[in-house]
């Protein structure tokens, strides 16, 4: 059903039961193109293959169920203030996308441009941020800097007394920047991608691929059977170091947990994204009234999907340190997922060694931001076999090559 | 917070140790002599495994020497320990 006014009145007043979004495919033996993760960044690259490029014999499989891994787990933060012009252009793509996605997939997927603050509490700070600001404002992205009055003005529950062991000097305020539900980005593409005709299989863990006598892709194994593709698009995140092992493709990645917490719902009292890298938390509010809260990556790589709880402790110590008020909120809940880090902190999208075989990974603790335009640009990048222009800096040649694009300074965690 | 049994000092908290990552990477004797693709293996490419992992481990603020440890990567048990 497409979604409108009308529709939705005759739904909530018809009685009848909501019907299903998408189809629960059984696996062929064959497609066009297959792509290991349903993750929001492989159902974007479905849905842009399917509508785009006209390729729609397309099977999105997964080995738990659709957007279970890091695109249900994140903290929904969207910005695109990164430092390096290829990052800005990728990011901007995105948010590009993400201002148009709701009625694109006409699904809603809240995305709500509240801005992200992100402060600077040490001369360090300050003139890294201020570069930021320049870099982006050259690159035609909005980022500005705001004094600490100026930033308490804009988030009133922040402290900005210079009592703190590390007070707030000023932050660097993308507008545009916010928050979008997760959960309904993988539900929209999901959906969207579906009605096009893509199968989408769920429960179906890919266990080796398979390669041509000339070395080229020929497909997948499955816990659901043999899968042939002349195309396979690994975008796995936490996991691409074992699938892309499958074709014997050692990857520049190390997995680590990053964990995330939410308090108890309270009134709306948090009205924008904050984020300090130098005490390390980034804090908003979901609108169920939770404070969703990220905190750090373990020190070790590690696949648990759960991290220490003194990684968890040391954000939210940050946190009562830079919004007071918060002190007495319990948390409910807390939980890990495995993000892929690469040595600069920057995406692998495009092609690999092996014919045939595709990677979308390394978007490390902010991959979620980036959703609608990686999917884009992947999808135009497996369809023509080439990488799309905006893809084309983030191949995996750069870690020979020497051509790294560096955002330390721009990932909020640090690792 | 990982127990971590240093082969000198026992079993200690987490935090007083500094991870080294992944173990038996080996800088090239000559690195003028090997091509590209030789030094980003040796720079960046890292096994990752999703089970057991060979890694190094340094008792920052403890003993200050290196070690060796395996570990399981899913359940983060750490199977045993190796003085260099």
């Amino acid at each position: 059903m497409r979604f409108s006014l009308v529709s939705l009145a005759r739904q909530a007043f018809g009685g009848a039961a909501w019907p299903r979004q998408w189809r629960e495919a059984e696996p062929k033996p064959a497609y066009d193109v297959v792509i290991v993760g349903a993750g929001g960044h492989g159902l974007a690259t479905a849905y842009y293959l399917a509508k785009e490029h006209g390729i729609r014999d397309v099977a999105v499989l997964d080995k738990g169920w659709l957007g279970g891994g890091n695109t249900g787990r994140n903290t929904t933060i969207i910005r695109s203030n990164y430092l390096q012009d290829e990052s800005a252009a990728i990011y901007e793509h995105a948010l590009k996308l993400w201002e148009t996605l709701s009625g694109e997939l006409n699904y809603n997927v809240m995305y709500s441009p509240r801005g992200v603050m992100m402060l600077a509490h040490n001369e360090h700070d300050t003139r890294v941020f201020k570069r930021h600001v320049h870099a982006n404002r050259l690159q035609g992205i909005d980022n500005e800097w705001l004094t600490p009055q100026q930033a308490k003005a804009f988030c009133p529950p922040l402290h900005v007394g210079t009592d703190a062991r590390y007070p707030v000097l000023g932050a660097a305020l993308q507008r545009r920047g916010g928050v979008a539900r997760h959960d309904a980005v993988a539900w929209g593409y999901a959906r969207g991608a579906s009605a096009m005709g893509v199968d989408i299989v769920q429960n179906c863990e890919v266990t080796g691929i398979s390669r041509q006598p000339n070395g080229a892709v020929a497909g997948v194994e499955t816990t659901r059977g043999t899968i042939l593709a002349n195309k396979v698009a690994v975008v796995a995140a936490g996991h691409t170091s074992v699938l892309m092992g499958m074709a014997g493709v050692r990857m520049p990645l190390e997995s680590f947990p990053l964990q995330a917490l939410v308090s108890e719902p309270v009134k709306p009292v948090m009205p924008c994204v904050v984020m300090s890298n130098t005490v390390h938390a980034y804090i908003s509010q979901s609108d169920k009234g939770e404070l969703v809260i990220g905190a750090g990556t373990d020190a070790y790589t590690s696949y648990s999907q759960a991290g220490g709880l003194h990684i968890s402790s040391h954000t939210l110590e940050a946190i009562c340190e830079l919004f007071p008020s918060f002190r007495r909120l319990r948390m409910l809940r807390s939980w890990g997922g495995i993000v892929d880090v690469t040595p600069d902190r920057s995406p692998i999208i495009g092609l690999t060694p092996v014919p045939g075989l595709f990677v979308n990974c390394g978007w490390g603790t902010g991959g979620f931001k980036a959703t609608p335009g990686s999917g884009h640009v992947f999808a135009a990048t497996i369809a023509r076999g080439e990488p799309h222009p905006i893809a084309a800096p983030f191949g995996l040649d750069r870690f020979r090559t020497g051509r790294l694009i560096d955002e330390a300074a721009a990932a909020a965690v640090s690792h | 917070m990982l127990l971590i049994p240093c082969p000198w000092c026992g079993p200690r908290p987490e935090n007083e140790f500094h991870y080294g990552g992944e173990a038996g990477i080996v800088r090239p004797v000559d690195p003028a002599a090997v091509d590209d693709a030789a030094w980003a293996a040796y720079l960046y490419h890292r096994t990752n495994p999703k089970g057991l992992h060979r890694e190094r481990w340094r008792h920052q603020f403890g003993c200050g020497r290196f070690f060796n440890a395996t570990r399981d990567t899913v359940t983060d048990q750490i199977t045993g320990t190796a003085k260099p």
